[in-house]
C-alpha cells in the first residue's frame, strides 16, 4: 500500500460524489486519472484491504425488523450456544465480548412477528434469557478508518 | 419501525439493493451501468440516488475497508447510564466524535442500566481506553455508570441483507 492507495482509501470511505462523472471528479481531487483510480480500487478490493465498494444502504429503511441482543452464556457451553445461534439465518452478526453478557448478536428479520419468534426460539434452544436491546434512536452511523 | 422511502421510489430502490448489494461494478460510468440495469435514463438514475441519499436510505456510495487489515484491531462497545433529560444532546455529542462509528439510544432493562451506546475503534487497547476516558469526560455528571465491552472474537458476520421474503 503506497501513499496514493492511502489517499484513495481515505477519499473513497467518504463517498463517491453524485455527479455525472464521479470518477473524473475523484481522480482530479487525487491528481490522477479515472482509469488509474479504478485500477487501484480493483487491486485494493482484490487484495482484501477493502471489502466492498458500493452503496451503503440503511437496510432498515427498506422494511424488516432488527435488534441487538445478548446472552450470558456459561463458559462450558459457550461453543455449543454459539453454534446454535450461528445456525439461525436471522443472526446477522455475533460477537464474543468480555463481560457477564458475553455473547452479543444482531437479529435481522423480515417482520416484528418473525423477530419475536426468533427471540423466543433462542430462549427455547439455549434455556437462557435474552437481553433484548432494540435501538430507540440513532445519533450517528459512519465508519471511517483513516490510514 | 418506519419505512422512509417514498412509495414511488420503493420498487426501484429494492431493485437497486439487489443489483448492488455485493458492490458497484468498477466502470468509468457506473450510473450508465445502473441506468441500463434499471431500465431508466442516466439522469433519472442519478436523481434517484440523490433522493435516496437525502432520505438516508443510502448513507453514501463508498469503500468499506477491512478495518483489521488497516490496523484497527480493537473495538469496544461503550455503554452509559445517562440522565434521560440530557440524552438528545449527549447522544449527538458522543456521535460527533471522530472515533465513534455508531451511537444509539437503547432501552434500560432490570439487569441492564445503560441507555446510551457508542462503538469505538482503535489500533491498540490503550487507544480505545483513551477514547472511553474522553467520552466519560464529555458526559461529566450526566453519566451515572458506564462500562466498555471489548470484542474478543467474531463468531459470525454476514452483514445485513434483504431477506428473500422481501
Amino acid at each position: 500500500m503506497d501513499d496514493f492507495d492511502r489517499r484513495l482509501i481515505n477519499r473513497l470511505q467518504r463517498g463517491l460524489p453524485l455527479v455525472r462523472q464521479p470518477w473524473q471528479h475523484v481522480a482530479e481531487e487525487l491528481q490522477s486519472r479515472p482509469c488509474e483510480v479504478l485500477d487501484r480500487l480493483h487491486d485494493l478490493l482484490e487484495d482484501g484491504v477493502l471489502t466492498r465498494f458500493g452503496p451503503m444502504f440503511d437496510i432498515e429503511q427498506f422494511g424488516g425488523a432488527f435488534t441487538l441482543a445478548a446472552l450470558a452464556v456459561p463458559e462450558a457451553r459457550f461453543e455449543t450456544v454459539a453454534a446454535q445461534l450461528n445456525a439461525l439465518v436471522q443472526v446477522a452478526h455475533n460477537y464474543r465480548r468480555e463481560h457477564q453478557w458475553n455473547m452479543w448478536f444482531v437479529l435481522a428479520c423480515a417482520s416484528a412477528t418473525e423477530l419475536a419468534a426468533t427471540l423466543s426460539r433462542i430462549e427455547a434452544l439455549t434455556g437462557l434469557t435474552v437481553l433484548n436491546l432494540p435501538k430507540e434512536h440513532t445519533y450517528h452511523v459512519g465508519l471511517y478508518f483513516p490510514v | 419501525m418506519s419505512v422512509c422511502i417514498s412509495r414511488s421510489d420503493n420498487a426501484l430502490a429494492l431493485r437497486l439493493v439487489t443489483l448492488t448489494q455485493s458492490g458497484l461494478p468498477l466502470v468509468e460510468d457506473p450510473w450508465a451501468w445502473l441506468a441500463e440495469q434499471l431500465g431508466i435514463g442516466v439522469e433519472s438514475t442519478l436523481d434517484l440516488l440523490k433522493r435516496l441519499q437525502a432520505e438516508g436510505a443510502i448513507r453514501r456510495i463508498a469503500a468499506v475497508p477491512n478495518h483489521y487489515r488497516l490496523g484497527y484491531r480493537h473495538n469496544g462497545m461503550t455503554v452509559w447510564d445517562v440522565v434521560d433529560t440530557q440524552m438528545p444532546r449527549l447522544g449527538e455529542l458522543l456521535g460527533a466524535q471522530p472515533f465513534v462509528s455508531h451511537c444509539y439510544r437503547r432501552p434500560r432493562r432490570p439487569d441492564w442500566p445503560y441507555n446510551l451506546f457508542a462503538m469505538v475503534h482503535g489500533r491498540s487497547r490503550e487507544e480505545i481506553d483513551s477514547y472511553r476516558d474522553h467520552l466519560r469526560y464529555l458526559l461529566g455528571d450526566a453519566c451515572r455508570a458506564d462500562e466498555m465491552l471489548v470484542s474478543s472474537r467474531i463468531l459470525k458476520k454476514t452483514g445485513l441483507r434483504l431477506s428473500p421474503s422481501h
